[in-house]
């Protein structure tokens, strides 16, 4: 009984409900990706979004909640040019033989470029467009730079910002490829000084900062007597502009080199022996077999792992907000750490628009970095 | 037979007064079991210490547990508003600045406690100061705080060195850089190293700002109370933009560089260490250096420390013509041979206030450990240890030598501290600190930061004027003027 009324409504099943079961398999994988992208919309673009908005209103306080009022672009232009301009982007003064010479070295550098990628043979319109965008933001980034710190006017956070990613990055890979290097060479005590290179990585970032903090107190920190013993007691390196940048960055290279040292060193050691064997056979000296063997095989790691420093690069902030809370003056703030005094004023969208132009900046520089250096990088090894 | 009687008189009179002592105390017979209190508060050990040391004592004498939670100076006032507008109600009370109530009783994120202050004679209300009463515990009429604390901002000095060199305490700010400079990189406790002429806590995101208007209140406000040191009481205007506010920010900037090296990166807790440790001839603080220099444990300086109200001016700020003018009897009516004195209640004092949306028995829990906080019999043993971070505000703390003496202060020391204490909050031209909305941003933001940037040389004198000025009056337009300026006078009207 059960048997035949289970067998008899089947093929009606069937006819009737093919179509949407066929359609059913044909989406099924879409299907069981929505769960992911759903948590992804939630969890990243909603969040993104709504902070858009927020940086286009001004929140306020009322009974029961608060209210959002809608004020356009006006947190973004207090921050280009309304009463926020020299906090985040600094004061410029006009250019002077020396800033004007470097800009015309720097954009002669990017009209060179310009003009031999229009002179290549695969060059289209849309590349050209892509490449003349990029060197006019960047153009304008350098200006900034130029214009605030080698003359008499004042880096803002943004400014201050590109100087700590760029000076950072740079020490920080060359240090950590001169230590991978040195680490697998078959030198005594190399498994030791690995995990000893390692361990600044894994200190707290606050712990860092109050680490330095410490070791830059020259009246009564645990290196006193090294200052006391050069007569350097009475120097501070925090009421100094560039004496407090430098610690942030000190601590920021102590920090993170070993982070693409440990990246470096496993892409060095999974390389194949027998080029090196090869070329030393063909009498390459130590240099030449770094130079021309070694480098070009750890290219696309250090591709890699410079976009990721990077990118986290521009979100400095635990070490300038511990070690000097961004001074003197605003001598040492990122803007991570000015969106965050805003926002700890309760300024929700003034902050959010800070972050915005973070946002907007690091895009920029994770584009242009992918497309112009690491694909060519990736392709070239 | 009349034996009997008066045996049983006195019995029954003694059953009557315990009933009464527990009908009038909040805090007895274990009522609050298995009641959790979550406590906010500043990152101590100031503050916190007092509330974590106390929790136990109150726990066994109610039942409730108090929980207190710590987060930095600088991030209090955001988590607070954030949790109260977001409903989140992690607090149940918070031991806060009470010059944020500008910001936290209109929404009606905290709870009236008229009722219960009055109610609780425990608490002795009336012990305490007036001001603080007034102005630290009460907002548009209703008192929404229990005070434990009692700010005053004054000078402190070394009494043995002063008296050695024929030197007097500081009268105007002239004289506290002249002090300064004398003993500016001389050495000031015997230990072979040059110390400091001047302490201050000038670091940026910390509690420093509070130290400009102190000093510069001498020449901007003269007439009174009321007149007011942050704005014109007429348009709203910042009186941080004339030759007063040039002035206090010249001596700021001498006093910059009258301290240690990197007095730019001190906070407090940096300078009253160096202060008490004897390296430093001058200071300029809150009541907290008192009883730390009497403190065995970290001072160097125990009995040779004196304290006087703030420095003053011998010329006051004409509103009219923004020139700074010399002082006579109608410009200058409270003047002090001749220098005008504007003591600076900095802060108002920490205080306790209790979340509205808690539950009622949390809210009594809450209430009874605050109040249990501000009895006599615990605050006035907190206020003579230094790192409460509690100072003086009930007038039993300023008659009752006794805990004073028994914390290791001499008399002439004691009277000494609390006189100074005295003179400031007696005075008819005390300065009330800012208390409208989003004072937060006022000072904490714009002020500090524009004073952080001139003191690091990246904003000339003037151009630190103008950007207070310019920052202060987009923020009073942002939130309207005349709402900021009714809040503004509001807060001048309370009646010390």
């Amino acid at each position: 009984m059960s048997g035949q009324a289970s067998a008899r409504p089947m093929p009606v099943a069937v006819s009737r409900w093919s179509p949407f079961v066929t359609r059913l398999d044909r989406s099924a994988g879409a299907v069981f990706i929505l769960p992911a992208v759903l948590v992804i919309l939630t969890f990243s673009i909603f969040p993104l979004l709504a902070s858009l908005y927020v940086s286009l209103t001004r929140l306020s306080f009322s009974e029961g909640g608060v209210h959002l009022t809608f004020v356009g672009l006006n947190n973004y232009a207090k921050l280009v040019v309304g009463i926020d301009r020299t906090h985040f982007i600094g004061v410029t003064v006009p250019l002077t033989p020396v800033t004007g010479a470097v800009l015309a070295v720097v954009y002669g550098g990017f009209a060179f470029l310009l003009i031999r990628y229009l002179r290549g043979p695969g060059a289209t319109v849309l590349g050209f467009v892509g490449r003349l965008f990029t060197a006019v933001i960047a153009g304008g980034l350098i200006w900034l730079v130029v214009d605030t710190v080698l003359t008499s006017g004042r880096p803002g956070t943004l400014v201050v910002t590109l100087v700590y990613v760029s000076v950072d990055v740079s020490v920080q890979y060359l240090l950590a490829l001169g230590l991978a290097v040195l680490v697998v060479q078959h030198i005594p005590g190399r498994r030791f000084f690995r995990v000893v290179f390692l361990l600044p990585m894994m200190i707290t970032p606050v712990g860092v900062a109050y680490l330095f903090r410490m070791l830059t107190d020259t009246s009564k920190g645990p290196l006193y007597p090294l200052w006391a013993h050069f007569g350097l007691t009475d120097v501070s390196w925090v009421t100094n502009p560039w004496g407090a940048r430098l610690a942030v960055m000190i601590g920021d290279v102590w920090q993170w080199t070993p982070f693409i040292f440990i990246v470096l060193l496993a892409s060095i050691e999974s390389l194949p022996v027998e080029l090196n064997e090869a070329a030393v056979v063909d009498g390459a000296n130590r240099w030449q077999l770094f130079w021309a063997v070694t480098f070009p095989q750890i290219l696309p790691a250090t591709s890699t792992v410079v976009l990721i420093r990077l990118i986290e690069a521009f979100k400095i902030v635990d070490l300038p907000n511990v070690l000097t809370n961004g001074g003197p003056g605003t001598a040492t703030e990122s803007l991570t750490l000015h969106a965050y005094t805003i926002w700890r004023a309760l300024d929700i969208g003034g902050s959010a628009a800070v972050a915005y132009m973070l946002l907007f900046v690091v895009t920029f520089v994770g584009i242009t970095y992918v497309n112009l250096f690491r694909r060519r990088v990736t392709a070239m090894a | 037979m009349s034996r009997h009687l008066t045996r049983a008189l006195v019995l029954l009179m003694g059953v009557g007064l315990l009933a009464a002592c527990n009908s009038s105390n909040s805090n007895t017979n274990g009522q609050f079991s298995g009641t959790t209190v979550r406590v906010v508060t500043f990152t101590g050990p100031q503050i916190a210490e007092p509330l974590q040391r106390r929790a136990p004592d109150f726990e066994k004498l109610t039942g409730a547990k108090i929980e207190v939670i710590t987060v930095p100076f600088s991030d209090l006032y955001q988590k607070l508003l954030t949790d109260f507008a977001t409903k989140t109600n992690s607090y149940d009370a918070t031991v806060f600045d009470p010059q944020w109530m500008g910001d936290y009783v209109p929404p009606g994120y905290l709870e009236d406690l008229t009722n219960r202050v009055q109610n609780d004679s425990a608490l002795q209300w009336n012990d305490i100061a007036p001001f603080f009463r007034d102005f630290s515990a009460t907002f548009k009429g209703h008192v929404y705080t229990v005070p434990l604390d009692g700010d005053f901002q004054m000078v402190y000095y070394r009494k043995d060195l002063l008296q050695r060199d024929g030197l007097t305490p500081p009268e105007t700010w002239q004289d506290y850089i002249s002090i300064a400079k004398h003993f500016q990189g001389k050495d000031l406790n015997g230990d072979g190293k040059a110390d400091y002429g001047s302490c201050l806590a000038m670091k940026r995101s910390a509690q420093s700002y509070w130290m400009y208007f102190s000093i510069a209140a001498a020449w901007l406000q003269s007439q009174g109370t009321k007149q007011g040191t942050f704005f014109s009481t007429d348009n709203m205007q910042p009186l941080t933009n004339n030759a007063g506010a040039a002035a206090a920010l010249d001596v700021y900037k001498q006093l910059s560089k009258l301290g240690p090296p990197d007095q730019l990166n001190n906070d407090v807790g940096d300078s009253r260490g160096l202060f008490v440790t004897g390296r430093c001839a001058l200071s300029l603080d809150w009541g907290d250096i008192g009883p730390l220099a009497v403190d065995p444990s970290q001072s160097k300086v125990q009995d040779k420390v004196g304290a006087v109200i703030l420095p003053g001016s011998k010329q006051v700020l004409d509103r009219s013509t923004g020139q700074l003018v010399d002082c006579n009897s109608t410009l200058c009516p409270y003047a002090i041979n001749g220098v005008n004195h504007s003591p600076f209640a900095a802060f108002g004092g920490w205080s306790g206030a209790i979340n509205k949306s808690a539950s009622a028995k949390v809210k009594d829990a809450a209430y009874a450990f605050l109040s249990y906080m501000s009895q006599p019999a615990q605050s006035s043993v907190d206020v003579t240890i230094g790192k409460t971070g509690f100072n003086p505000y009930r007038t039993s703390h300023f008659t009752n030598l006794g805990p004073w003496l028994a914390s290791g202060m001499s008399q002439t020391a004691a009277k000494d501290y609390l006189g100074a204490i005295q003179a400031s909050l007696q005075s008819p031209n005390m300065v009330l600190d800012m208390r409208i909305p989003q004072t937060a941003f006022y000072q904490q933001t714009a002020l500090d930061t524009a004073l952080a940037q001139f003191l690091a040389g990246e904003l000339s004198l003037n151009q630190t004027m103008a950007q207070i000025t310019n920052q202060w009056n987009s923020k009073t337009d942002e939130i309207g003027r005349q709402a900021q300026l009714d809040a503004y006078r509001s807060s001048l009207s309370v009646t010390k």
